[in-house]
């Protein structure tokens, strides 16, 4: 991490702290759970897209691979949920390198395509073979760890906000070193990366499995959360709204990652209000944000800060 | 070091390249020139592994590479620069040379995401040497700048700093000349004496500015149409009668274009 990261990540420490004893409403940390699921989906789809400049339409097969497997495993297999939770990033992982040897060859639309295909094919296998068909299962046990089991969703916002810091820690180191430079190469100059010896096709599948491995970890959790899941919640929708998060916050900056899934997640229930029109509204304030917004939240925050900063030293 | 032996290289029904053969001495300055499409830039692809010749063979220290692909031949020692700049263009003038550094570091995913001590270590030391090379090619000033908003000359140089930093044997310079003014021409010819001398690293120059080729080349070859029609010390070409009409067929030809065009 560098000196601005370790701060802001100081307060996002300090935040998701503070939320649960200011608000311990139940309705507020459900939401906040959704949105630390969401980010945990989106920080890998902006370090697949922003930085390593690969596209993916198929987050929701990871995603639906790591609920119904972590899922499978715990409840009919009777495994520990934290043995369940990483087999499902095991598989994921495996299916990432599949998917990721051909489809990695491919480029810009080509390669949406080729995930976006990928996210409906897990999808139809889930409504034809997953337990239950299309109206899914439940019983799903709940998260536990050391004979600890957690079942209140105050308890599960600690777990996943706890995991997005972890996994944000990861991310932030692999992102300013030696790995992180080159899959920002390789968004540059494929041609440039190659002459510098980069391996440019093993970088791009390993950021790919990382993104599954990250979709896969929130999908699970997501099934022992709310414990029962159909095929519906991993529909290309949620790749969409992944897509959306990470747009918005700005796909330049990990942090972007957080606030997208965020505010993504926050706005739909602000609407509720509208009634009817919450789609409508929803659907302006997205093209409206992503008009004015082009480079979204997070980036254009940090340009502000920046200016202040600057106009601040001109003072003095 | 580096032989070529009866290249042929075509595109569709085009010609690029036929039976080129080319060697290149240890700590020599080849100089590679030609009319505008002549195969210049295709040759120096088929070294670095960018297109694979239809026939023939390249030698880099006695062994064949012909079909390594271009990130192979990177790690053996050979570098290069492009015609048309390719810096990574959102990355910062030290990023783009500690990109450089990749070949000779370890670092892998994990390692980097965990932070290891080593890759702490190995981290400190790229910048570190990053740095130094950008001193030695007079770039440091520009340190935290954004690649693509450096003006064209200093692109260049920076292409140049970024190949040195995979401390490579063999160093492929296409046009590096083009677009500078003559001062920055010359601080080039400077720098790229000073690569050969001090770091004893032998250079592949393909380059239009004669003056700049003459001055500091130990050896030219003269391609034209895919073919070598001369070879030799620059004096010998600058004498060669084939070359010459080269040339001044290009000359007329961009005479043509110029009336046409007025
Ligand atoms: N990728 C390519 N596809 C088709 N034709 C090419 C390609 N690269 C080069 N050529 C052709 O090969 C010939 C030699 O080009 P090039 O090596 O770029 O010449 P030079 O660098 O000497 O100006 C030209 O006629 C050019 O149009
Ligand atoms: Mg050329």
């Amino acid at each position: 991490m560098k000196k601005g990261d370790s701060l802001v990540f100081f307060i996002f420490i300090f935040l998701i702290g503070l939320l649960p004893v200011l608000s311990g409403s139940t309705y507020i940390m459900t939401v906040g759970v959704f949105a630390g699921i969401n980010a945990l989906v989106a920080i890998g789809l902006c370090i697949l897209m922003g930085y390593a400049g690969q596209i993916s339409l198929g987050q929701a097969g990871f995603y639906g691979i790591g609920a119904y497997v972590s899922a499978v495993l715990s409840l009919h297999f009777g495994l520990p949920v934290v043995v369940s939770l990483i087999l499902a990033m095991v598989v994921a992982a495996m299916v990432a390198v599949i998917l990721a040897v051909p489809a990695l060859r491919l480029k810009g639309h080509y390669l949406a395509v080729a995930t976006l295909g990928f996210g409906e094919i897990i999808y139809i296998i889930l409504n034809e073979w997953g337990p239950g068909g299309p109206s899914g299962f439940g019983d799903i046990p709940h998260f536990s760890l050391l004979g600890y089991t957690i079942t209140s969703t105050t308890g599960y916002f600690y777990l996943i906000w706890g995991l997005v810091a972890v996994v944000m820690i990861f991310s932030l180191n692999l992102i300013h070193s030696r790995t992180g430079r080159a899959l920002r190469a390789i968004h540059d100059s494929e041609l440039a990366s190659n002459a510098m010896g980069l391996d440019v096709v093993e970088l791009k599948i390993k950021v790919f499995i990382l993104s599954a491995v990250y979709a896969s970890l929130a999908g699970g959790l997501y099934a022992h959360y709310i414990t029962f899941i159909s095929p519906s919640s991993f529909s290309l929708f949620y790749s969409i709204l992944v897509l959306m998060m990470v747009i918005v916050g700005g796909i330049t900056n990990l942090w972007g990652a957080i606030i997208g899934a965020v505010v993504i997640t926050v706005l739909p229930e602000l609407l509720r209000r509208f009634e009817e029109f919450d789609v409508l509204v929803y659907g302006l304030i997205l093209t409206l944000s992503l008009m004015f917004f082009r480079k979204g939240l997070v980036p254009i925050l940090v340009e502000k800060i920046k200016k202040l900063r600057g106009l601040a030293v001109v003072k003095h | 070091m580096l032989n070529i032996k009866g290249i042929w290289k075509s595109f569709g029904g085009l010609m690029a390249l036929r039976h080129i053969s080319v060697d290149v001495k240890e700590g020599d300055i080849k100089a590679l020139i030609g009319p505008n499409g002549a195969g210049k830039t295709t040759l120096l692809n088929i070294i670095s592994g960018i297109y694979q010749p239809d026939k023939g063979e390249v030698f880099f220290l006695g062994r064949n590479i012909s079909n390594l692909p271009s990130t192979k031949i990177a790690r053996k020692g050979i570098s290069r620069t492009f015609q048309h700049v390719e810096l990574f263009g959102n990355m910062t003038v030290l990023e783009n040379i500690m990109v450089g550094r990749y070949v000779k570091t370890k670092a892998g995913f994990f390692s980097s995401g965990l932070k290891m001590p080593y890759v702490m270590k190995e981290e400190k030391e790229i910048q570190r040497k990053s740095e130094e090379i950008l001193e030695y090619i007079n770039l440091a000033q520009r340190n935290d700048e954004l690649a693509s908003n450096l003006p064209i000359g200093e692109q260049r140089i920076l292409e140049i700093g970024r190949a040195l930093a995979t401390e490579p044997r063999l160093l492929l310079l296409d046009e590096p000349a083009a677009g500078l003014n003559i001062r920055e021409t010359r601080n080039l010819g400077e720098i790229i004496r000073k690569i050969r001398k001090e770091l004893r690293i032998t250079i592949v120059l393909v380059e239009h500015d004669m003056e700049l080729v003459m001055r500091i080349s130990d050896s030219i070859t003269v391609l034209n149409f895919g073919e070598v029609i001369a070879e030799g010390t620059p004096l010998e070409v600058q004498k060669n009668r084939e070359v010459i009409v080269a040339y001044l067929g290009e000359e007329e030809e961009i005479q043509r274009g110029y009336n046409a065009h007025t």
